[in-house]
């Protein structure tokens, strides 16, 4: 799989899948798409990556072990639910709030935050099983 | 206030390794200040509770369940919430002293502190689920403290075995309160309380009653569930002194005496209560006869003190109760000041084996003073708490009838060997020529005689001033026992009557057996022998049972074969289709043939191809790939019927399985060839089909159910409406089903954690010598590229 031009295109591709993964992510309350989905694509870059250069840039490229980033996005879908037993209302419920930053309005909410908790918890746990089998093929 | 209260030791248990990281063992000094400081508010609660209040006090915690957390303090709870306050600041103390220097006493005043935390609340709870909560807690934190020496296995076993005893007698508990709730509808003890005889009128009495037995019975260590308690011995001193005389063990008693309002005055409970506990009054005495460890002695005592409390609180009259209050507050002041004396002599002369000991009244005379004040409470004599204890027990006891003469002879047997082994305990290591030590023994620093020189005080003090005592503890504490108006007048001056006849009769076959001590050891250890099994050796066998079956259980299920769990599995799922709707005849209609657009039918066509394609495949890989192939067809036909989000997550999934599944089979080296045989070809076949056909027929038959639209509309109504998203897909998963997802989210994470350890794995036969840790950086792949 290691051609010249698999590996001149890969690290476009896959800067171009995790910026698409985060777009798809975001759009997702109103658009297809949503936090498993876009996990499913950065994930997927992940690997295209990994073909190209092997495992241990892509270990590089993330910095945190995939596992981590897993146990991150547990941790966010948690904070998400446990922010609106502060504000009063039963686990979980979507809470809002509509910032104007630069003229412009932002909708930001629990359910955004839970969904960007999904979006780790998927790419963190296919990458690191893709990972761990590429690597022991290797030695 | 009082909630803080109830979590005060919690917090501090939390500080405490800090403390001792920077103050050393005298963080004993800080910590104890807690427990000191609890003392003094529930105190302040004296007063008022011996004027018959009754404070309770709590927040709703499940209201959808009608659940509470509040407690309950009168003046049960509130002798009990004192024992175990103070006792647990000298305990806290001798802690201090007793493990100094230990590498870990952080951690051991941290259990200690939420074993205390656990106890009072438990003494303290209103609500049932709450008391069950604060029982468990007791379970697990004196699991810790037992296995604290982790690293021995003597240590481990007895952890196990409490954890196990106690924590089944936990779920009895539990049943019991459960059973109680649904007969009454109540759930808070002071409901309970004033609920009159609704309990004992019901036909599932004997149920509750037998299931609060099993949670009382085995955490108060009554025969056969008493094996647990010597082996606890395990455990550091401290811990003894604090859960296996003044506490823990006495939460059972604490139980039933809780429930003898509303239980008591019933065959069943005035027949099991004085038979069990009888009988492990004297089995605990006999036993401890023939120890001559000083605190599997002690330990063997506790067992028969609880079974006095036990008989007695069965016993079912106002002067038996009495008795029981009393003894219960004389025993944790004495049996407590005792362990720590057995802790002292064993810290400082380096064994605790009475026949190794002699002649150290000189070295650790303060000790020894502690020891003799408890010794002559525990033996019944003035003018000591324990003297009033006994007297009373004999008023309760003593009357004509045959059944009270039998547990009168108990008693007096009992006691008297007792007597025994308190002045065993107390006089033999002290008295006598002086006896080589392993150690050279001397009086410890303050923070080790503290504790017992207090509780040897208190033990005095109390009986001395038995007026103002009964009036503020053990009579408010018997009449929240005995359900009605209670008072305890007895003083340390005797009467002339039956009762001192008795206590005096006590004494004679004390003294008698103490002078052939040697003999009666001699004597039970060959009955012992003679018997040659014993509920702990039953305990091993059962737990070894076990064992063995979930292993034969599991060699049967699991046997490691991915061919069969896939069979099974498949197997079973066409079955549970196929059969219900073979018995009930329900088969779906055959569908009118469809009418597609040509492209569509192409679409059909490829995902046919691709299925051919993996049947035909020459090898593994081009199978798994050519999978890819239906599945992308698939995911096409959820674009063109108007599921972009499935649609889109099917691609990703096909994608990514092909690219996984090609690497779990490089990795695992599978052979690239299918190399089933003919005939397994065709079965594996049939079985595909089969499950195939199932879920085809299951589909269709659904959807021949008329639809029902109200979900969809729900959802088309409110979700932009309520949760401000018009990709419902995704405000299901998100926000109306949040947690849902969030479970899914927990179980694939735990899934990827499973499979990376599964991958991590190496076998055995091969050797490891590139350890090269995958998330160290390494070049070698770039370089080699």
């Amino acid at each position: 799989m290691r051609t010249l031009i698999f590996r001149t295109v890969a690290p476009f591709l896959s800067s171009l899948m995790i910026l698409f993964s985060v777009f798809v992510l975001l759009r997702g309350h109103n658009e297809p798409g949503g936090g498993f989905i876009g996990g499913l694509i950065a994930a997927s870059a992940l690997a295209i990556y990994g073909i190209a250069f092997g495992v241990s840039p892509v270990r590089r490229a993330i910095r945190f072990h995939p596992m981590a980033l897993s146990g991150f996005g547990l941790l966010l879908a948690a904070i998400a639910g446990i922010l609106s037993l502060f504000s009063g209302v039963p686990f979980l419920t979507g809470l809002w709030v509509y910032p104007r930053l630069f003229g412009v309005e932002l909708a930001l909410s629990t359910p955004l935050i839970f969904d960007i908790g999904v979006y780790f918890v998927v790419f963190g746990s296919i990458t690191s099983t893709a990972l761990a089998l590429e690597e022991r093929e290797r030695d | 206030m009082t909630f803080y209260a109830l979590l005060a030791p919690f917090i501090a248990a939390l500080f405490a390794p800090v403390l001792t990281r920077v103050f050393k063992h005298n963080a004993a000094w800080i910590l104890a200040v807690v427990p000191a400081l609890l003392f003094w508010h529930f105190f302040g609660f004296a007063e008022g509770v011996s004027q018959g209040e009754r404070i309770t006090g709590g927040y709703s915690w499940i209201p959808s369940f009608n659940v509470n957390f509040s407690w309950l303090i009168d003046g049960l709870s509130l002798t009990f919430a004192l024992l175990i306050t103070g006792i647990g600041t000298l305990v806290v103390l001798y802690s201090g002293g007793y493990l100094k220097g230990h590498k870990h006493q952080g951690r051991f005043f941290s259990f200690i502190l939420m074993f205390m935390g656990s106890m009072q609340g438990l003494v303290l709870s209103d609500s049932f689920l709450m008391l069950f909560v604060f029982w468990e807690l007791t379970s697990i934190t004196s699991f810790l403290l037992i296995g604290f020496n982790h690293a021995e296995e003597k240590s481990r076993r007895s952890a196990i075995q409490a954890l196990v005893v106690t924590g089944l007698g936990g779920l009895s508990l539990l049943a019991g309160l459960l059973v109680i709730w649904n007969i009454t509808g109540l759930s808070e003890l002071s409901l309970l309380l004033s609920s009159g005889d609704l309990l004992r009128e019901s036909p599932f009495f004997i149920a509750a009653f037998l299931l609060v037995l099993g949670g009382a019975f085995t955490k108060s260590a009554q025969f056969p569930f008493h094996f647990w308690l010597p082996n606890a011995m395990e455990a550091p001193t401290p811990v003894s002194a604090y859960l296996h005389s003044a506490t823990m063990v006495k939460a059972g008693v604490y139980l039933l005496m809780r429930l003898n309002p509303v239980m008591g005055e019933t065959v069943a409970w005035e027949t099991v209560l004085p038979i069990f506990g009888g009988f492990t009054l004297i089995a605990g005495t006999l036993l401890a006869a023939r120890q001559t460890d000083l605190k599997l002695m002690l330990a063997y005592t506790t067992m028969a003190s609880l079974g006095i409390l036990v008989m007695l609180t069965g016993f079912g009259n106002e002067k038996a109760i009495e008795g029981a209050v009393l003894y219960l507050i004389a025993h944790s002041m004495f049996k407590g000041g005792l362990f720590m004396v057995a802790g002292n002599v064993d810290h400082e002369a380096g064994t605790r084996d009475i026949t190794r000991l002699g002649g150290l009244a000189s070295a650790m005379p303060i000790t020894f003073a502690a020891a003799l004040f408890a010794a002559l409470s525990m033996g019944g004599l003035p003018p000591f708490v324990g003297f009033l204890a006994k007297e009373e027990i004999y008023y309760g006891l003593a009357h004509g009838d045959a059944w009270s003469i039998l547990f009168t002879i108990v008693a007096i047997t009992g006691n008297a060997l007792m007597f025994v082994i308190g002045f065993a305990v107390a006089l033999k290591p002290f008295l006598g020529p002086k006896v080589d030590t392993p150690k050279h023994a001397h009086e410890g620093p303050i923070l080790l005689w503290v504790g017992p020189a207090i509780l040897a005080l208190c033990s005095l003090s109390s009986a001395i001033f038995s007026g103002w005592f009964h009036a503020r503890f053990s009579s408010p504490m018997a009449s929240a026992v005995s359900g009605h108006e209670a008072d305890i007048t007895i003083t340390v001056i005797p009467h002339i009557g039956v009762p001192l006849y008795l206590s005096l009769l006590t004494v004679a076959l004390g003294v008698v057996l103490y002078l052939s001590l040697g003999r009666l050891r001699a004597g039970m250890e060959s009955l012992l022998l003679a018997i040659g099994w014993g509920p702990d050796r039953g305990f091993d066998q059962a737990i070894r049972g076990i064992v063995k079956l979930s292993v034969a259980v599991t060699r049967l299920v699991q046997n490691g074969r991915l061919e069969f769990y896939i069979t099974a599995s498949f197997v079973l799922l066409a079955a549970s289709i196929f059969v219900p709707m073979a018995i009930a005849g329900d088969w779906p209609l055959v569908p009118a043939f469809p009418q597609l657009f040509f492209y569509e039918w192409l679409l059909f066509l490829i995902a046919v191809m691709g299925l051919f394609a993996v049947i035909w495949a020459k090898d593994r890989l081009t199978a798994i790939v050519s999978l890819g192939i239906q599945g992308f067809a698939v995911a096409v036909f959820f674009m063109l019927m108007g599921a972009p989000d499935l649609s889109f997550t099917q691609f990703m999934v096909e994608t990514l399985s092909v690219v996984i599944l090609a690497l779990a089979m490089t990795r695992l080296r599978l052979s690239p060839q299918d190399h089933r045989s003919a005939t397994q070809t065709v079965l594996d076949g049939a079985i595909a089909l089969a499950l195939g056909g199932a879920l085809t027929l299951l589909l269709l038959r659904v959807l021949q159910v008329p639809f029902d639209a109200t979900l969809t509309e729900f959802f088309n109504t409110y979700s932009l409406q309520i949760a401000h998203g018009r990709n419902i897909v995704n405000v299901i998963l998100v926000d109306f089903r949040g947690i849902d997802t969030f479970g899914e989210i927990a179980v694939v994470m735990v899934s990827g954690l499973a499979i990376l350890a599964l991958i991590r794995v190496v076998p055995k036969r091969s050797t490891p010598v590139t350890t090269e840790s995958p998330a160290s950086p390494s070049d070698k792949v770039v370089e080699a590229g």
